[in-house]
């Protein structure tokens, strides 16, 4: 006899969909969590995109707990002393279904683990799952750090997060490579709603999403500036290798954007109530291990199923989904007796036919283009030059003319028409 | 300059909670192993600063402030210097506007 018809290690969004969707089931479930609370290990930049829970709970928007509905996004081009920003706004994001919305992990996961909780699953606070147990090559249950922690189960989903030692342990993951991470640090800085509201340009509960590039000096990587209600979450994310082998450290890139006279403005002032990090499995499709194993699921960043395509920086969503799809998986393995990796290959199908597998096929040559030497290092630069040339008034010179600027601009900061043409053609083919 | 200051890491440590388990260090570190290595971008890579290079070339570590990101171990050049686990249920970073 199994304690329980399946566990799921990690109460984060993608732990919580799997257990919400098997509970729903009707079938038992123990979601282990390994901090006093859901989310108090969880940190992200700073917006959820909720419409994957249209299916999950209806009318989320009514009662997710949200800081703000972003109903403007911006990407912002830095250099030293310049910067391009596209910035885009609609009010229609800030009406039901909504877009995104920023919102505080620890608030967010606990909320989402209820909904698991209130449908029947088991929620256990403060015990690190230690290992898997195994029946020869099957998992058969996990280890805690609790007292005669062992427990036994038909299906273990491991959504253990980006370290996922339990994928590791059970060979899923061939090569750990740091290359395939970033790490992400962030300041949430207390200001007045009122001076969020005129800094921003935003009224209520509508809120800003900025993501930059540019701001990261030699290291690989991006910047962000999010609203929630009454602070702002200032970060960047930064390539490990490029950061372990140069010489600056976290913090004082994040001090050197925001001194920036294009953000400096935006943040400055206000007190910093919680500085956090977290690494971020960066590498999309190409760095994701085996999903199935025999009694065995991974989902969320667990299964590096975090999207950092640039334009579109998303994971809570992806992790939802495709922990859904696990706990929907296994629901219907354990009903027909066979957890297999062969009965659990529906886990595999379902993600194939939804956005979690489709958007990271689509988009996984997306991180290496935005990683890449034309997009940190040069494209910024360039883009400027190019807007500084054409909206500087040079009298009594005449305008030189959009090509002339182009074709000076490429030049001054060494960009080949050859790689250039590579790279907008490779960035076509993944956005297009 | 600004007339805002940035703020110490002291200060911006002092902004977390951590739930220290006394009892056991959930990150070790073969310091034999540090002496040889020439990159040591735990150093620099540590969001919390966690890693001290020693004058003797060995490398001083505290595991107390730890975000538990797992920097540390990914950039780690050399096979096994650094292990790394989760701290006990219940221990270690408490995020709560994160």
């Amino acid at each position: 006899m199994v304690d329980f018809d399946a566990i799921v290690v990690g109460a984060g969004p993608a732990g919580s969909a799997a257990a919400l969707e098997l509970a729903r089931a009707g079938r038992s479930v123990c979601l282990i969590e390994r901090g006093p609370f859901p989310g108090s290990k969880n940190m992200y930049g700073g917006v959820v995109y909720g419409r994957i829970l249209d299916t999950l709970i209806p009318k989320w928007w009514e009662e997710m707990p949200v800081q703000r509905w972003v109903t403007r996004r911006a990407t912002m081009l830095l250099t030293g002393d310049q910067a391009l920003t596209v910035d885009y706004r609609s009010e229609r994001w800030g009406a039901p279904p909504y877009n995104g919305a920023t919102a505080y992990r620890p608030d967010f996961d606990s909320w989402l683990a209820d909904k698991a909780v209130d449908a029947g699953a088991v929620l256990v606070c403060s015990t690190t799952v230690t290992g898997l147990l195994r029946d020869g090559e099957r998992v058969v249950g996990v280890a805690t750090d609790r007292p005669d922690g062992d427990l036994t189960a038909d299906v273990v989903i491991a959504c253990d997060g980006v370290n996922s030692f339990l994928a590791k342990e059970a060979g899923l993951y061939t090569d750990v490579s740091a290359e395939n991470y970033t790490v992400g640090v962030k300041e949430t800085i207390a200001l007045p709603r009122e001076v969020i509201d005129e800094r921003f340009g935003v009224r209520g509960d509508h809120g800003v999403d900025y993501e930059i590039m540019g701001c990261t000096g030699d290291v690989p990587g991006g910047g962000f500036i999010y609203t929630n209600a009454d602070t702002l979450a200032v970060g960047l994310v930064l390539s490990l290798p490029a950061l372990a082998a140069g010489g600056r450290r976290p913090e004082e890139l994040l001090a050197d954007m925001k001194a920036h006279p294009a953000i400096a403005p935006m943040v400055e002032g206000g007190e910093v109530k919680e500085y956090s990090a977290h690494v971020i499995p960066e590498a999309g499709f190409d760095m994701m291990p085996e999903l199935i194993a025999d009694g065995l699921l991974v989902a969320g960043d667990a299964a590096a199923m975090c999207l950092a395509a640039g334009i579109w920086l998303e994971g809570v969503n992806f992790a939802i989904g495709s922990g859904a799809a696990a706990g929907r998986a296994s629901a219907r393995a354990i009903q027909r007796g066979d957890t297999s990796s062969a009965g659990l290959a529906g886990y595999r199908s379902r993600l194939e036919s939804s956005f979690v597998l489709a958007d990271h096929r689509k988009l996984r040559l997306a991180p290496h283009l935005v990683m890449g030497d034309l997009a940190q290092q040069k494209l910024p630069a360039l883009v400027c030059g190019v807007a500084e040339g054409m909206f500087r008034v040079d009298n009594p010179d005449p305008k030189p003319g959009l090509r002339r600027i182009v074709r000076r601009e490429m030049k001054a900061n060494g960009v080949k028409w050859r790689d250039a043409v590579r790279d907008g053609w490779r960035a076509m083919r993944t956005f297009g | 300059m600004s007339e805002y200051p940035e703020l110490s890491f002291e200060t911006r440590m002092e902004s977390v909670e951590f739930r220290i388990d006394a009892d056991r260090a959930h990150i070790t570190v073969d310091d034999t192993k540090c002496r040889d290595c020439s990159v040591r971008g735990c150093i620099v890579a540590c969001p919390a600063d966690l890693f001290v290079p020693m004058a003797d070339g060995g490398i001083l570590f505290n595991y107390e402030n730890c975000f538990e990101c797992g920097t540390c171990y990914l950039v780690c050049n050399e096979e096994g210097a650094i292990t790394w686990s989760y701290p006990e249920g219940g221990h270690g970073v408490v995020f709560h506007r994160s």
